[in-house]
């Protein structure tokens, strides 16, 4: 157990260099020049000439991305060229927002995907089973800012029953409409993993056998078969939150929450380098935490993964 | 079947033995034309047509694919006509959609807007399909070294967030359709690459490769004819859900401006035209909106079925 977590953990440094250094030479390639964007128009060739002296920039990129990467290891992911602060204060700022978001999302996804889950495996082939199945089917497909749109039209303008957009005093009402759209496509997924593991789990023995010994239907699918056939959704939520606290840009936009995803879309935007790298940087690294953590809890779980019988992500 | 089993104790001559090859190359050849009716597509076919909802997948992708072509021809206005006295009107018998902000035709619009979502769908998951196939073969078949640095090159790319990586592709490349296809294409070959690996590692071992080897076939004629065929299903399944999501992604980037530049119609660039006027004219969203659900939709199903026909043991 103690190699498999060492080994995971050596596989992701080289994800991490690889990731840096990709969006280093990406951020490169892009042909503004950092000090006019700095500066402004009207700069003299001799004041752009000392700030790309003083911000480095006139080295060569390997010195640059040399710089870059020991000031990352000490935790400092520079300064901003727009806004000229300190990108961890940036994120830090807008982190939290982010984060929030991502919990709601999955609370809503657990909750509604995990019962929809459950009413369609036992009830297989009912009016419900189907109502399930087709509307996950559709959510799956939905583009999340149209259905983001559909959600401001109908809850935030005709109903008028949540604000449309924003964070405002940050109560409970502005997180409803974006928490929907974020976890939709997820709550989607679990629904149907949900389904095919009760049904799996539904048609062992010991099932039977519970029924057998006279069991009530509600005891045997509770007590019995919900909690073996959780273990892959549950598996499931854990990779999703990971993807959640990154992939709410679109979300993000449309509903103009003040969170990492929009703030990284601007910056990208604004040619501000550094927000853009720092704040992917830290987005790829909860990633990759978030997956350890669920690859070593599942290889506690499941001894066949650790031992190599089973690769975990091929 | 065989004369040598009747009287184990005859010595065989030559004449039995002519008889035994004779008897068994007739027999191989009954087998031969009772199962050449069956192959793996068409026994999938087969299961493909008897399932609905593939089938309903099937008739929208043919249906837009037939729009995107025949687009000029159906639509009743030119995409880019603006009717001045027509601006942000709501469906009507003459504009069947609406009108936007412009005065152009929504229904028109969303007809040409097919064009883009096709095509983009389509050559954006070739392109992964290209890069993927190659550096998986390599991968998979070589093993070692190639194998390691691809596999951990490919571990860079699954961390990526996808809609970030793309953006951050665009905002470099700049707008534009061709711009876009090297964007997403680039994003997915990670995926296809691990699929072909693992479906190499698990043919790899099997005689017939071996036997293959054994006649003096070259690396590349394996991967092209003994191993490529034999791991196309999960490949099939994949690309046809890829499309949707590459329709989905190009409508995202459309939609941040960092895609398909106007004139030219596009689902996603619709879409973030009309967010300034939701409160007024909701139609404007609405159209192009499901526009793209439908044909993503169509995609899923039909991958959905080929999933379950190709192969049965999944179909609960």
């Amino acid at each position: 157990m103690f190699y498999y977590i060492i080994k995971r953990i050596l596989q992701i440094i080289p994800v991490i260099i690889g990731i840096t250094l990709i969006l280093f030479i990406l951020m490169y390639v892009i042909p503004e020049d950092p000090a006019k964007l700095i500066l402004q128009k009207g700069a003299t060739p001799q004041a752009l000439a000392n700030l790309r002296a003083k911000m480095g920039i006139d080295k060569p990129i390997y010195v640059q991305y040399w710089r870059y990467v020991s000031s990352l290891a000490k935790g400092d992911l520079g300064t901003s060229y727009r806004y000229r602060r300190s990108v961890n204060e940036i994120l830090a700022e807008h982190y939290p927002n982010s984060i929030k978001l991502a919990f709601a999302a999955i609370i809503i996804e657990t909750i509604i995907g995990i019962i929809a889950g459950i009413i369609s495996a036992v009830k297989k082939y009912s009016f419900l089973d189907v109502l399930v199945t087709i509307s996950t089917t559709i959510l799956v497909c939905i583009p999340v800012y149209w259905l983001g749109m559909l959600l401001q039209i109908g809850f935030g303008l005709k109903l008028g029953w949540f604000p449309m957009s924003g964070m405002g005093d940050g109560s409970i009402r502005y997180y409803i409409l974006p928490a929907i759209t974020l976890a939709s496509v997820s709550t989607a997924f679990v629904a149907r993993m949900t389904r095919s593991s009760m049904l799996d789990v539904l048609s062992n023995d010991y099932i039977r056998t519970a029924y057998a010994k006279g069991l009530s239907s509600n005891r045997v699918i509770f007590k019995h078969s919900l909690k073996n056939a959780l273990i892959p959704v549950i598996t499931y939520i854990g990779i999703d939150l990971g993807t959640l606290m990154g992939g709410a840009i679109l979300t993000e936009t449309i509903f103009a929450w003040p969170g990492v995803g929009r703030t990284i879309y601007l910056a990208i935007l604004q040619r501000d380098a550094p927000v853009v790298i720092g704040g992917t940087i830290i987005l790829v690294l909860i990633f990759v935490i978030i997956n350890l953590i669920v690859d070593i809890l599942y290889a506690i779980l499941d001894p066949r993964i650790r031992y190599g019988g089973v690769e975990a992500n091929y | 079947m065989f004369p040598i089993k009747e009287d184990k104790n005859k010595p065989i001559d030559d004449s039995d033995l002519d008889n035994i090859i004779e008897e068994s190359i007739t027999e191989g050849t009954k087998l031969e034309k009772k199962y050449s009716k069956s192959s793996l597509y068409k026994d999938a076919w087969r299961r493909l047509v008897r399932n609905k909802l593939a089938m309903i997948g099937l008739a929208i992708v043919i249906i837009m694919a037939l729009i995107a072509i025949l687009a000029p021809f159906i639509a009743p206005y030119d995409p880019t006509y603006r009717e001045k006295t027509a601006s942000q009107e709501g469906p009507s018998a003459a504009h069947w959609f609406g009108t936007d902000i412009l005065g152009r035709d929504i229904f028109s619009r969303v007809l040409y807007g097919t064009q883009i979502s096709m095509l983009v769908g389509v050559v954006a998951v070739a392109i992964s399909l290209a890069i993927g196939l190659f550096l998986g073969a390599i991968s998979g078949f070589f093993s070692g070294i190639p194998d390691a640095i691809i596999m951990r090159i490919a571990d860079i790319f699954f961390a990526f967030p996808y809609i970030l990586g793309a953006i951050a592709i665009m905002t470099i490349l700049g707008p534009g359709v061709l711009n876009i296809f090297i964007a997403i294409g680039i994003l997915g070959w990670a995926s296809v690459a691990r699929l072909f690996r693992s479906s190499i590692l698990s043919i790899k071992e099997k005689e017939y490769i071996e036997a293959a080897r054994a006649l003096g076939a070259s690396n590349t004629r394996i991967i092209m004819r003994h191993i490529l065929p034999n791991s196309f299903a999960p490949l099939i399944v994949y690309s046809t859900m890829n499309v949707g999501t590459a329709i989905i992604v190009e409508a995202a980037l459309s939609f941040l401006g960092l895609g398909v530049q106007p004139p030219t119609p596009s689902w996603g660039k619709m879409l973030s035209e009309s967010l300034s006027y939701i409160n007024t004219a909701p139609w404007l969203m609405f159209f192009p909106g499901l526009a793209i659900l439908i044909t993503v939709l169509g995609f899923v199903l039909l991958g959905d079925g080929l999933r379950d026909a190709l192969d049965p043991r999944l179909k609960r």
